[in-house]
């Protein structure tokens, strides 16, 4: 009954496709998106602490570091995007988003 | 061993519970609410297998910063909450199908699931190992030398989001009536005052 990798794996595997299912579910809510993309970002994490522990090397917990650097950084400028968006447009619907129309 | 295993058990389950709760939840004050929970757990996995400091790290950032924001930003905005619920059920079988196929997809090629596990096992050389240090000490001596240019960088690229995320958010509105300490201050005394005179007996008019 000894807990290994795989067991992480698992876990982590799990969220990132609850976050692949919340991005299709939740077409319309941006915020639930970012929510979703944050359930991603921590499955990655997971992955990378549990490689890092179970073949003891330390690095991996670095990365993981520098993945929640990123992780925080992209919720900010996120939510602030969406902030000036609702501001400007009174709605944060994706399908009204197409003011670039690329 | 087994309480370990039963607590791994327990804190993944409420982790993948919370995670399928922050995708179905009606209202993203909810969402926000289990994902602090899904956070809370995943710390708890941390610490359950020796990377304390990560957990801590993941307490602090993403509870205390990144949800709690997610939680300003959901109760700021004035959001129709009916209206963003539609497609909802119109995107669940799709959504479904992808997610089950992927998922089968990842654990097949890790070899959790099917398969022979022995990879796995290969990855995974001696289970956890004892440090000779603690957690914390061990990755201050990796990051502070080998990867100190990498945490600058992760230090530039936070100065960046938050330089980012209020030049985004300020704005300069007109007709808002503030106060001005200085153009009250330097105001002449002409401009200030009034001298009135006032005959005796019949007051001011």
């Amino acid at each position: 009954m000894t807990i290994g990798l795989g067991h992480y794996l698992f876990v982590a595997a799990v969220l990132f496709t609850m976050g692949i299912l919340g991005i299709f579910l939740n077409r319309k809510n941006v915020i639930v998106i970012l929510m979703c993309v944050e359930l991603m970002l921590l499955a990655v994490n997971i992955n990378l602490v549990a490689f890092s522990v179970f073949q003891g090397n330390i690095v991996g917990q670095v990365f993981a570091m520098l993945v929640l650097t990123v992780a925080a950084a992209e919720a900010a400028i996120g939510l602030a995007i969406l902030v000036v968006y609702f501001r400007n447009r009174g709605t944060i619907e994706v399908e009204d988003i197409n003011a670039m129309k690329g | 061993m087994l309480l370990q295993a039963l607590a791994f058990y327990v804190f993944a389950f409420v982790v993948m519970a919370s995670a399928a709760m922050v995708v179905v939840s009606r209202n993203p004050v909810y969402s926000v609410l289990f994902l602090i929970l899904a956070f809370f757990n995943a710390a708890a996995l941390f610490v359950l297998i020796g990377a304390e400091f990560i957990a801590m790290i993941l307490v602090i950032v993403y509870v205390g910063a990144v949800a709690v924001l997610f939680l300003f930003v959901v109760m700021m905005l004035d959001i129709n909450l009916t209206q963003l619920r539609e497609g909802f059920l119109k995107y669940l079988p799709v959504g479904a199908l992808i997610g089950v196929v992927l998922l089968a997809e990842i654990l097949l090629a890790l070899g959790v699931i099917g398969g022979d596990s022995t990879s796995l096992t290969a990855l995974a050389k001696a289970g956890p190992q004892v440090q000779a240090v603690d957690n914390t000490r061990a990755i201050g001596r990796v990051l502070y030398t080998q990867y100190f240019y990498l945490f600058q960088v992760a230090g530039v690229v936070l100065l960046v989001a938050m330089i980012g995320a209020i030049v985004l958010t300020l704005r300069s509105r007109p007709g808002v009536r503030r106060q001005r300490i200085s153009d009250q201050l330097y105001r002449p005394k002409d401009q200030a005052v009034t001298v009135v005179k006032v005959p005796s007996g019949e007051g001011v008019r």
